[in-house]
C-alpha cells in the first residue's frame, strides 16, 4: 500500500508552552507588585549560602520575603533556608536538572503574592539547563563561585549570556584560590557585554550592601526583564 | 541533561500537530541556535526515548544549527561567532551585546504520512 507523505508547517518554538506559562506567570508578579529574581548557579557555587544570608537581611530591613528552592531530591537546602524565618517550599525535581515555569506556577498555591516584596527562586544547581526555561522571573542572576576558577564563563556562554547580573560568590577565599578577578571579569563579559559584576561572601557578609541596592533599584521599576525565549 | 525534556516537549507539539488520529510523524525539520544550550547529539538519543510509543516514534530528526551572529552599531556589520562565543565585531573589534541569531529552538515543519492508501 503506498502512502502519502504530506509536509506540514508548523513554525513554533520547542518551549513554547513553558513561555506561555511563564508570561502568565510573569503577568500575575507584575499585578501583584512582587519581584521575582531567580537564581542559577553550578552546584556548590554557594547559592543556598547567599540566599540564606539574603533572606536574613532582607527580613532585618523589613521586606517581605519568600522562597521557592529546586533541589535534585533531597529537602536540605529548604531545611537549611527555612531558618531565615521567612516561608520557603521546596521544589523536589525528582532529577530533572531545572526548573520549569509549570513547576513554579504549582508552587505558588496559597501564597498570597500582594503580601510579598520580593519571591526568590534558588534553581537547580546547573550551568546548562536552567537557561532554556523562562520562570517569569524579572532576573535571572548568575553566580560563580571564586573556587570555580576564571574560565567557566566561557565554558557555559549561554547561561552566562541570559542573565541579568553575575555575583562573585565566596570571595573571602579569592586569594587562597589564587583567584584572577580581572580574567573572570574579562571572560563574563565576553560573553555577556555591559553585565554588572557583584563581588560577595555570605560568610563575611561582604557585597550584600550592592546587593540590596541592585535588588531594589529592580523592585522599584527598572523593569521586568525582556526575555529572550 | 535537559535534552530529555525538550525532546518530551518536541514529540507533545508533533502529535498536536499532526492532522489525524492515524498521521504518523516521519521526519521532524528543527532549527536549533548554537547559543540555545541545546547538544545535538543528546537530543537525537533522548528523541528515541521520548518518541516511544507515540505517533511520532521512528521519525527522522533533521537539525539545522544556527551560527550565532551579532550586530555591530558601531560598523554596523554582523559578524558570525565562533565557539565559545566572545560577543566582539569581527571588523573592529568593538564590544556588542546585540544578538541577532543564535538562542532559536524551533520546529519548523513536520513529514508525515497520513496513513490514508493513495488515490491514483
Amino acid at each position: 500500500m503506498m502512502e502519502n507523505p504530506r509536509i506540514l508547517e508548523v513554525r513554533k518554538g520547542i518551549l513554547k508552552k513553558n513561555d506561555q506559562l511563564a508570561s502568565e506567570l510573569r503577568g500575575r508578579f507584575r499585578d501583584a507588585k512582587v519581584c521575582v529574581v531567580d537564581l542559577v548557579s553550578s552546584p556548590g557555587a554557594g547559592k543556598t549560602a547567599f540566599l540564606e544570608e539574603t533572606l536574613r537581611r532582607a527580613k532585618e530591613r523589613g521586606l517581605k520575603v519568600a522562597a521557592l528552592v529546586g533541589d535534585l531530591a533531597t529537602e536540605n537546602d529548604a531545611r537549611r533556608l527555612e531558618r531565615s524565618g521567612v516561608p520557603v517550599r521546596q521544589i523536589e525535581t525528582h532529577g530533572i536538572c531545572h526548573l520549569e515555569a509549570g513547576m513554579i506556577d504549582r508552587n505558588l498555591e496559597g501564597w498570597n503574592l500582594e503580601d510579598l516584596d520580593f519571591l526568590f527562586i534558588e534553581n537547580v544547581g546547573n550551568l546548562v539547563c536552567p537557561s532554556s526555561y523562562d520562570l517569569g522571573e524579572d532576573a535571572r542572576i548568575v553566580l560563580h563561585a571564586v573556587t570555580e576558577g576564571e574560565d567557566k564563563p566561557l565554558k557555559y556562554p549561554t547561561i552566562f549570556n541570559s542573565s541579568d547580573l553575575a555575583i562573585i560568590t565566596k570571595i573571602d577565599l579569592a586569594e587562597v584560590c589564587e583567584f584572577d578577578r580581572e580574567a573572570c571579569a574579562a571572560n563574563i563579559n565576553a560573553v555577556r557585554p555591559g553585565i554588572s559584576i557583584l563581588e560577595t561572601s555570605a560568610k563575611r557578609g561582604i557585597g550584600f550592601e550592592a546587593w540590596f541596592e541592585y535588588l531594589m533599584s529592580l523592585k522599584n521599576g527598572v523593569g521586568a526583564r525582556a526575555h529572550a525565549g | 541533561m535537559h535534552e530529555l525534556s525538550i525532546a518530551c516537549s518536541i514529540v507533545e507539539t508533533v502529535e498536536e500537530n499532526l492532522p489525524t488520529e492515524r498521521a504518523k510523524a516521519t521526519k521532524i525539520n528543527l532549527k536549533i541556535g548554537k547559543l540555545s544550550g541545546v547538544v545535538k547529539d543528546a537530543l537525537l538519543f533522548s528523541f528515541e526515548i521520548a518518541a516511544e510509543g507515540t505517533r511520532v516514534e521512528g521519525a527522522q530528526i533533521e537539525i539545522e544549527e544556527l551560527p550565532v551572529l551579532v550586530f555591530c552599531r558601531k560598523c554596523g556589520e554582523s559578524s558570525e561567532l565562533g565557539s565559545p562565543p566572545i560577543f566582539r565585531c569581527l571588523i573592529c573589534n568593538e564590544s556588542t551585546a546585540e544578538l541577532i541569531q543564535g538562542k532559536e529552538m524551533e520546529i519548523v515543519s513536520i513529514e508525515f504520512d497520513d496513513g490514508e492508501p493513495t488515490h491514483s
